[in-house]
């Protein structure tokens, strides 16, 4: 009898001890990318804390390019078990990716008070169809960076409230023989292009889609790139600006060799970091400047969110792992390379120390924050605009003939 | 009797062969050109399939876009592959002669094809870099340029210097083989040649080129194939841009497949791409011949 007990106790114990071993076992995919916002070094810290939060579960980072994230998050929605648990994912995709069923619906996963507490252009990040698919983690706009010091010299006090007063200022830098081409920009053929070229549109109070048809044909699109090509044509702008990806603009920025750039959040920890940077302690940052009569300032809605592909075997764990990484408290912690989703955030000591005027402009940058066009066909729609609005940069087509041959090819779009 | 058995023997060895061909290479390649004919899209949720015909295909042809893409696969091929045949016989020939440090040079030459396309790239990219890029210093330090130029940010010099990037990695294969094929050109036969009055230029164009030009064409074949279907140099170096200057046709097949999700669609261009360099085999191939009985006759 007494043998029989033992035989059952062990074999209890065996039985628990194998499923604290499966727990064990769960090992979550997780898919980031390598550049802008958090660092590798920052993601790899807070996961340690993750893991030795949750002894059971092991997250496995992979960090990519922006450019390759679309692509990789796609590829393995075709993978069954041996895709990714966790995908950080951009504010451009919800909408194609919630038609296609890539992401899980995590609305009733995420309590209802946090609505309230996380800023309205954090959460357009994750929503489509009035349904959320994930949790924003990276709330992110173009700020305009200055050098101060480069102002001063050239006489001028305080940084620019409009674009045009960008310009004169860019003018009198360059007269006074400061540096060759006070604007660097993110103008090569891709995304990073169309974040500038909507802050701009946003800046003229233009529209992209008007009712389901393209609008930036005219009006503030228009204007943006007009403006665009005019800083080009007065050699305002560094011309190798039309290949540039944002971390060449840092570079250049970094170097000494633009007064003005627009660049994300990022920009201002690693510009201010001497070993990084040759105008470390003279950069300052600013919100993008708006438009007499038409805007106060403007600004680009560059957030991202972290979701659960739909073919993930462990959403509760990929979900643990989602809270723990975008809680207020963490991300306070890590608060230098980007800014909390979370409201109470910004009244914070310990995010707000070092960094006041990143945070100042940033209250008055969120709360215009501009959305790309929500539509299933973004992607698309993106290549499009690219293309044609790279061609009046490089001086092949006039502005008219590129935005109305983008609007004939939007209209082709199937 | 007998002969029936050996056909029957012939095939039942044969079957595996087959059968793993069949798998591996048929059925993808049938079930591409099935999806072709419809309007498939990527999706994690059930979607119906269907057939639509032609439609893709008259997408794919009324584009201007994708024409002109083709036109630029063309250009890359042809430019590529040519400069990659000349320049490729010319170093085979210069490793043929007898020189001190010949073996050392023949290891070191292949070291360009032996670098990953992906790691060429970027080391191409960096080379060409408008600010502190090595073509740029070189090129001003000689006086060629007076100030620092944009290479592969310019529309018009893009395809060219991917060309650049993409002969340099690929001339070594061809000289290889050439150098190879060069070895077995009998001594006599130029000896003689030379004896009879024929000048280096005459017994290159006569004996030289005749005799290697069985295994040149294989090579040549191999990377026009190659070549038509160009995708991950471009896409590390340029991306398809400046303004779509060097988006050659394989980035239609991704653009469709991966940033569309249009599966249907882009196995149409895939068909397409394909299509196209079979067409460049056969022509290789059809010029092979009339070569081979032009020599026999």
């Amino acid at each position: 009898m007494k043998a029989i007990k033992k035989l059952i106790l062990g074999s209890a114990i065996a039985t628990l001890a194998m499923s604290s071993t499966a727990l064990a076992d769960t090992t979550l995919n997780a898919l980031f990318m390598s550049q802008a916002a958090y660092s590798e070094d920052d993601i790899k810290s807070m996961t340690d804390k993750f893991e030795a939060a949750n002894p059971g579960v092991k997250v496995s980072l992979e960090f990519v390019p922006y450019e390759a994230l679309h692509d990789k998050i796609v590829a393995a929605a075709g993978a069954g078990d041996d895709g990714y648990d966790v995908v950080l994912f951009d504010v451009i995709w919800p909408a194609e990716f919630a038609t296609r069923g890539f992401l899980t619906d995590v609305t009733s996963r995420i309590p209802a008070d946090y609505t309230d507490k996380v800023f309205d252009g954090a959460w357009t990040t994750v929503e489509y169809g009035g349904k959320r698919y994930g949790m924003p983690w990276i709330l992110d706009t173009k700020y305009l960076f200055y050098n101060e010091e480069m102002l001063n010299e050239a006489g001028i006090s305080s940084p620019p409230k409009t674009w045009s007063e960008l310009a004169d200022q860019a003018r009198q830098i360059k007269a006074k023989g400061l540096v060759e081409y006070p604007l660097v920009w993110s103008w090569s053929q891709s995304e990073a292009m169309i974040c500038d070229f909507t802050t701009l549109t946003a800046a003229n109070d233009g529209a992209f889609f008007n009712e389901g048809q393209p609008a930036f044909t005219e009006g503030g699109a228009k204007t943006a790139v007009e403006f665009m090509k005019a800083t080009l044509d007065e050699g305002l702008t560094n011309p190798a600006s039309r290949e540039y990806f944002e971390e060449d603009v840092r570079r250049v920025f970094s170097n000494g060799e633009a007064a003005f750039a627009l660049n994300w959040t990022y920009m201002n920890a690693l510009a201010n970091d001497p070993a990084e940077s040759k105008v470390a302690g003279k950069v300052k940052v600013a919100p993008a400047p708006g438009v007499e009569g038409k805007s106060v300032a403007s600004s680009v809605n560059g957030s991202m969110g972290l979701g659960i592909p739909s073919n993930s075997p462990h959403a509760d764990e990929a979900w643990a792992y989602i809270s723990y990484i975008t809680q207020k408290d963490i991300q306070d912690d890590y608060a230098k390379l980007s800014l909390p989703i979370w409201k109470a955030s910004y009244s914070e000591p310990k995010v707000i120390e070092g960094q006041e005027d990143l945070i100042a402009a940033a209250k008055e940058s969120i709360s215009v924050m501009y959305p790309r066009p929500l539509v299933p066909s973004y992607t698309e729609v993106s290549d499009i605009l690219q293309k044609n609005i790279h061609e009046v940069l490089l001086g092949q087509t006039g502005v008219d003939e590129a935005l109305d041959a983008a609007a004939a090819r939007v209209e082709r779009i199937r | 009797m007998f002969g029936r058995r050996r056909k029957q023997e012939k095939w039942i060895l044969l079957a595996p062969a087959i059968l793993v061909l069949a798998l591996i290479t048929l059925t993808p390649l049938a079930n591409t050109f099935w999806l072709s004919f419809t309007d498939t899209r990527i999706s994690a949720l059930p979607t119906p399939v269907r057939f639509i015909g032609l439609e893709n295909y008259i997408y794919a042809f009324t584009d201007p876009e994708f024409r002109d893409s083709i036109y630029r696969t063309l250009y890359f091929t042809i430019v590529s592959v040519g400069l990659e045949g000349i320049l490729g016989v010319a170093v085979a020939v210069l490793l043929n002669q007898k020189f001190r440090g010949q073996l050392i040079l023949r290891a070191l030459i292949i070291l360009p094809w032996a670098v990953p396309t992906i790691v060429n790239a970027v080391a191409w990219r960096l080379i060409y870099h408008p600010d502190y890029g090595a073509l740029n210093s070189l090129l001003f330090q000689l006086g060629f340029i007076s100030d620092y130029r944009s290479w592969i940010g310019d529309p018009s010099t893009a395809m060219n210097m991917v060309i650049l990037a993409d002969v340099w990695k690929n001339f070594p294969l061809v000289a290889y083989v050439a150098l190879a094929a060069l070895q077995t050109v009998p001594g006599d036969l130029n000896k003689a040649a030379a004896i009879e009055g024929a000048g280096p230029w005459k017994r290159f164009w006569s004996i030289t080129l005749p005799w290697i030009a069985g295994p040149l064409m294989v090579v040549m074949v191999l990377r026009t194939i190659e070549a038509f279907r160009v995708f991950d140099i471009i896409y590390v170096m340029t991306g398809g841009g400046p303004a779509d200057s060097t988006k050659t046709a394989s980035f239609f097949v991704y653009q469709e497949y991966f940033n569309y999700l249009r599966s249907g669609s882009g196995a149409s261009y895939a068909v397409l791409v394909a299509g196209i360099s079979a067409v460049l085999i056969l022509f290789y191939y059809s010029n092979a011949k009339r070569q081979a009985s032009g020599a026999t006759a």
